[in-house]
């Protein structure tokens, strides 16, 4: 009992130091990508092509790139070689959408693709297939520098910006909180990152299979013990927007493997 | 569809000792696991990996519901005589995957 005390006494300082500390925002020369703080047999495991389970996906992606649809349209007969067409694609996403007058991330923009150009039925969320495109798509990125410069975009980087100073769930806390003032140190033993996207979809061991940003976004938001958003939501994809412009300039890594 | 991917260096000197590495796309459910409505997901796992160099078994392994999901297995051999190395897994539900491998040895 006094032990539970004890701890919560520290919970509370804890949280009380947070909120002391000005959410100040990361040095861009202070960035660190989750790749920086892995163990070195994590960081062995991405780098191999033949140990990263990413590239399971990654081929199973290039195998429905160049799959027809009932319509006779593969991803290849508009796009060509992913290699140059996709090259630095998934660095600027989410990107705007003109027809649709708002932000779309990589996932959306490929359902869009799929229902308007090979009249497809979209791919649910988090589905092997779309994990498995956005994944070949996302590895023709690798080495290349986020950017996030569009100025369409400054809405939905603003509304991102928001959801992630501001307080959020049961536990009144903000994604700035851990991700920009306590980074590097550790929450439950394992360290706190900095929460840059640079190598989505991510193998997580924790799940044993890949998962989209979105999903990785859904965990913190539960822990926070908030109302999660949808999947394609547009306060998920203003938040997803938020933090590739946050992390803009840093290399991608995708598909990356992270704990 | 399960699919593998294998990694066996494509030649090598006579008595090399080479490193091999296999990944394959598996669930690994372990059958200790409740679904979203109670019931325990039925247990579908690999259960052996096999590989054969030449139609020679150098190295086998038993696998259990401890074994993570797309499991990853690497092992050492030296390299004999050019000819191809079989990969074989096999698990619950029918589950049986092969694959090949040539390497030339020199």
């Amino acid at each position: 009992m006094r032990r539970a005390i004890l701890d919560v006494g520290c919970v509370i300082v804890v949280i009380a130091t947070a909120a002391l500390a000005a959410a100040g925002e990361i040095p861009l020369t202070e960035r660190r990508s989750g790749y920086d703080m892995m163990s070195r047999d994590t960081k062995a495991m991405q780098d191999d092509d033949t140990a990263n389970p990413a590239m399971l996906w990654v081929f199973e992606g290039e195998t429905l790139w160049n799959t027809k649809a009932a319509n006779g349209k593969a991803c290849a007969d508009c796009h060509g070689d992913a290699s140059t067409s996709m090259k630095g694609v998934a660095a600027r996403y989410p990107a705007f959408d003109p027809s649709r007058g708002q932000a779309v991330d990589l996932e959306q923009r490929i359902n869009i693709c799929r229902s308007e150009r090979q009249n497809a039925t979209p791919l649910p969320f988090e589905s092997r297939e779309l994990l498995a495109l956005t994944a070949f798509v996302a590895r023709q990125s690798r080495g290349m520098s986020i950017e996030q410069n569009d100025p369409r975009m400054q809405p939905a980087i603003a509304t991102g910006r928001a959801l992630f100073e501001g307080r959020q769930g049961q536990l009144n806390l903000s994604c700035a909180q851990c991700h920009n003032d306590n980074w590097g140190k550790e929450l439950a033993g394992s360290v706190i990152p900095q929460g840059h996207p640079t190598g989505y979809p991510i193998y997580r061991l924790e799940w044993q299979s890949l998962g989209s940003l979105q999903r990785r976004l859904r965990n913190c938001v539960f822990g926070l013990r908030a109302e999660t958003y949808a999947f394609g939501a547009p306060d998920a994809v203003a938040l997803e927007a938020f933090l590739m412009w946050r992390a803009r300039g840093m290399p991608m890594d995708a598909p990356a493997v992270r704990p | 569809m399960a699919r593998a991917l294998i990694n066996v260096p494509p030649r090598a000197k006579r008595g090399q000792v080479i490193e091999i590495k296999t990944l394959i796309s598996h669930v690994m459910e372990t059958g200790f696991r409740p679904s979203s409505i109670g019931v325990l997901l039925p247990r579908y796992i690999i259960t052996e990996f096999v590989c054969t160099y030449d139609g020679q078994e150098i190295f086998r392994a038993d696998l259990y519901p401890a074994i993570s999901a797309n499991p990853f297995i690497t092992f050492h051999t030296v390299a004999t005589q050019s000819g191809t190395l079989t990969f074989t897994w096999t698990g619950d539900n029918g589950f049986s995957v092969t694959e090949q491998a040539a390497i030339t040895v020199e």
